[in-house]
């Protein structure tokens, strides 16, 4: 088998998994740490749209009154997809929430530093 | 109008009941009244989940039950079979008995206008959990999973303080990163096998496996989904996040999410094992050699961070660490006895840490929010029953006869005998680990057990009596684990045989 | 035997419960010197300049690493776009081809998460309530979130929402904002018949509201829409849909009668629960936005 050439929508979002994990692991700042995690997710929906694609076939909703399973594209990666960006929607509002709390009380948004006036305040 | 057969509804009515209770808890503004309604609730699915055990043993059964009204490659289910609902069982008493123990810390350490959305999250934590436990659908599992996820984040961080909010900070990126790997898990099967439905999938599998195409995805995905699973519950070299997060959180808090939240990720590990990849692919693919390993180190490796640990909540952080390491050394030996071991020490491991974190925010509390083991000289002598409590808690944990932690501990030695080649590095690992358990629980009992020099001790008159109660039952849950322990693993090995056939 | 000793020494005041390190004066001494430094950016990068490096090159090899594996996957996974592919199976046909009979709905995507899967798209609201209730947990004010610089800002902005002309945006709010939420309300109530539902149509009415705050602030937006009035939505709607499931679960799974009529595919009214767990999802997803909105830059709804 050999289908990377075919299949460059599922090879373009591994790799824009692999930068938003790179993102991730590098970055400080945390709102730069958040967006690398929204990168992972959309590679992921990105990853799902591409599977559901058949070739030639129109988006699920009834169109000319014709009920034939052949004529449409696969409709369940959509609905996944749709899960999947609220959950992501949700977890982002969370997480700028508490960036937001820590930025209130640590004056900066990198994460190290952050961590080392923690560990300081803690130590008393 | 045909027969409704209840018992098989339970599954549902117990995660409905437990999401219609945090949804309606939002209207409530009393911090008390949304205790109570949380108590109630979790009160009856206990009993429900009760009378679902004793019926599915009684007919030695497992069930599914359609939600909705299509049948299973269509429509969602659940699937509940003893293991389930001894899980169901003990995940709602833990429950009960920690927030009933642990209600003074929630409303001392809450901001009292804020506490109804901690029973909030508390509900939809235990609903979530429930549905972990019941499901049959791996994406249902997916979202449930982000539940969990994002109620646990919120009850680390219900207490406030700048230390809970960067505690949750790397809680919550390190548990996202894992829900990432397992939806990218979830979407490759999806797309290698065309279903969703635990069932279905295993079949599909299987064909794989048999022609096999598609031989490299499914190695991919199944390390995929076992190293989000593992992130989750804290594995050992994914530990990082647990320290941080459980020192600054309410005790309540921390007990419920070391003793509950992590191993219902584990059970739901256990599902996918047995009911999507089957044990013989599992051992075909060698993950389950690489789960064994990474227990055996997070074994050792969490006992030795244990020991270098001065503040008495890492400390019990770094130990939860340790036994997820038995727990994953258990179902990486890839025998039922190692998996029967590994189910009862979920029990075990539920029952006494819970009862370690409570009695530890107990004194904490009583020394005026001092944390290291140094201050709590004499803790115990100001409150006996948290003293006596925390005894019986870190002697379960190192494995005294009579207790709960001695018996997983005999079924991991004696599983050890039923996979060859693991043997000696299980009982090796075993006795080291026993011993590293002793070296920095036996510290710590002592040192609350004796006396401040030049400092009297008086016992605090107010123990408020949820407390007392909550750690008696602990006690004597740790005793009827470890005394009558046979009915229980019975059952286990039951559902075990039952969820592989 | 020096050695020995001290080891002793360290495990007997370890049993008593002591500090296990021996000399803690000294420990104790240079730790009050480090207090006294400043923690400032350059110290952190200069201190670990050397482990920085190593981390990022570890990072990014297993970034790399990662990617390697993952694009050999995706060689052998099943082709793009092939109809004889394992994810093309009978579940797919049965959505679309009895899908309208089944549900009532035309959009085959609402038809599934809002009937084939209803309980994943339950989980899924209930996901976006915790997060809300998340959010007022951490953002709403208390006193251990409260900043007097904070307060002064607040203050100021609505003395500027007041006194300030902002011709432009308070015209195109004006305009604009009440035909952006018509058109979230059609997108919503034609979830079932075309491209859009609950989700999307929620998130529109939710960019309205926000632009008529922005443009009159949010002390006229509290004039219809309080804390008290989020809250009462959100839950009404939750309670709604979780009766709605519930019913349709129980019915479903017990094989008991379910009288809800289908309708005339392609009619408004029609696909049995599907219309009114939309409204219930857009009228959620619309408090949410906004409510995200308003608790990020004032702490209140």
């Amino acid at each position: 088998m050999n289908h990377l050439g075919t299949n460059f929508y599922e090879a373009v979002s591994v790799i824009l998994f692999g930068i938003g994990f790179m993102n991730l692991l590098l970055q400080n700042n945390l709102i730069k740490k958040f967006i690398g995690l929204n990168i992972m997710d959309t590679a992921v929906y990105l990853f799902l749209a591409a599977k559901g694609y058949i070739w030639g076939r129109v988006a699920p909703i009834l169109t000319d009154g014709i009920v034939d399973a052949s004529y449409y594209v696969n409709p369940i990666p959509a609905g996944l997809v749709l899960t999947g960006i609220v959950v992501s929607v949700s977890v982002t509002a969370f997480s700028l929430a508490l960036v937001q709390r820590l930025y209130m009380h640590y004056g900066t948004l990198n994460m190290d530093e952050i961590m080392k006036i923690s560990r300081e305040e803690e130590g008393e | 109008m045909e027969h409704i057969n209840w018992i098989h509804n339970i599954p549902f009515f117990s995660i409905f009941l437990a999401m219609l209770c945090g949804i309606i808890t939002a209207l409530v503004k009393n911090g008390r009244l949304a205790f109570k309604i949380h108590s109630i609730m979790v009160f009856i699915i206990f009993v429900m989940s009760v009378i679902l055990l004793i019926s599915v043993v009684k007919n030695n059964e497992i069930f599914t039950f359609m939600m909705g009204h299509f049948p299973a490659p269509w429509g969602n289910e659940l699937r509940a079979g003893p293991l389930e609902a001894l899980m169901a069982v003990t995940f709602s008493i833990v429950m009960l008995l920690t927030v009933s123990g642990g209600s003074e810390f929630i409303f001392k350490d809450v901001v009292p206008e804020k506490q109804p959305l901690y029973f909030i999250m508390l509900n939809a934590l235990f609903g979530a959990m429930l549905a972990l436990v019941y499901t049959n659908d791996i994406f249902t599992a997916y979202v449930f999973i982000e539940i969990n996820t994002i109620a646990s984040c919120a009850l680390i961080m219900a207490k406030g303080t700048p230390q809970s909010m960067v505690g949750t900070t790397h809680y919550l990126v390190i548990s996202l990163l894992g829900s990432g790997l397992f939806l990218l898990g979830v979407c490759i099967l999806y797309s290698i096998t065309g279903h969703l439905l635990f069932p279905q999938m295993k079949e599909a599998i299987l064909e794989i496996i048999k022609t096999e195409q598609y031989r490299l995805p499914l190695l991919v995905v199944t390390g995929f989904m076992f190293i989000g699973i593992a992130i989750k519950s804290a594995l050992f070299p994914f530990h990082s996040m647990l320290p941080g997060a459980y020192h600054s959180a309410i005790p309540t808090s921390s007990g419920i999410l070391s003793g509950l939240v992590l191993k219902s990720y584990i059970i739901l590990g256990i599902k996918l094992i047995y009911c999507v990849f089957s044990a013989e692919v599992m051992h075909t693919l060698k993950i389950t050699e690489v789960l064994f390993v990474f227990g055996l180190a997070g074994m050792v490796m969490g006992s030795v961070y244990a020991m270098r640990e001065r503040k008495m909540k890492r400390m019990l952080a770094y130990s939860s660490v340790a036994q997820i390491g038995y727990i994953y050394m258990g179902i990486g030996m890839g025998s039922r006895v190692g998996m029967t071991a590994a189910c009862f020490h979920i029990l075990a491991h539920a029952i006494t840490k819970t009862l370690l974190f409570l009695c530890c925010g107990s004194f904490v509390e009583d020394s005026g929010g001092k944390e290291k083991i140094y201050h709590m000289r004499g803790a115990a002598l100001r409150n006996p029953l948290a003293g006596i409590g925390y005894t019986v808690g870190a002697l379960s944990m190192i494995g005294i006869p009579l207790l709960a932690g001695f018996i997983s501990k005999i079924y991991f030695a004696t599983a050890s005998v039923y996979s060859s080649g693991k043997m000696a590095a299980v009982l090796i690992i075993l006795g080291v680990s026993m011993v590293l358990n002793a070296l920095y629980f036996l510290p710590s009992v002592i040192a609350i057990w004796t006396p401040e020099k030049g400092v009297e001790m008086k016992p605090v008159s107010s123990v408020s009596p949820l407390f007392a109660v909550s750690i008696v039952g602990f006690i004597l849950l740790n005793f009827v684990l470890g005394v009558c322990y046979r009915p229980i693993t019975r059952i286990i090995q039951m559902s075990i045989e039952l969820l592989a056939q | 035997m020096g050695e020995k000793k001290s080891f002793w020494k360290h495990l007997k005041a370890w049993v008593d419960g002591e500090e296990v390190i021996l000399d803690a004066d000294k420990y104790i001494v240079s730790r009050s010197v480090k207090e006294k430094k400043n923690w400032g950016g350059r110290y952190s990068m200069e201190n670990i300049k050397g482990n920085k490096k190593l981390y990022g090159f570890l990072s990014v090899a297993i970034s790399v690493l990662f990617i390697g594996i993952m694009l050999s996957v995706v060689n052998d996974l099943p082709e793009f776009g092939n109809p004889s592919n394992p994810a093309n199976n009978e579940v797919m046909e049965r959505y679309l081809e009895s899908g309208i009979e089944e549900t009532g709905a035309i959009n085959f995507v609402a038809g599934m998460i809002l009937d084939y899967r209803a309980f994943d798209t339950f989980g899924e609201s209930n996901v976006l309530f915790l997060a809300v209730m998340c959010v007022v947990l951490l953002l709403k004010k208390d006193k251990n979130n409260y900043s007097e610089k904070e307060e002064a800002e607040n203050w100021e902005d609505d003395y500027f929402d007041e006194n300030e002309k902002r011709p432009i945006l308070k015209v195109g709010g004006k305009l604009l904002a009440p035909l952006i939420i018509l058109y979230g309300i059609y997108v919503i109530l034609n979830g079932h018949l075309s491209p859009g539902g609950g989700f999307s149509g929620g998130t529109i009415i939710g960019a309205g509201l926000i632009l008529y705050a922005s443009a009159y602030g949010q002390k006229k937006m509290q004039t219809f829409f309080t804390f008290r009035t989020f809250t009462l939505i959100c839950v009404a709607c939750l309670l709604t849909y979780c009766a709605c499931k519930s019913y349709s679960f129980f019915t479903g799974a017990n094989h008991v009668g379910y009288e809800i009529p289908k309708g005339i595919p392609g009619n408004i009214l029609s696909s049995g629960f599907i219309l009114p767990l939309n409204i219930c999802v857009g009228l959620i997803v619309a408090c949410t936005m906004y409510g995200f909105y308003a608790l990020f830059t004032k702490g209140d709804i």
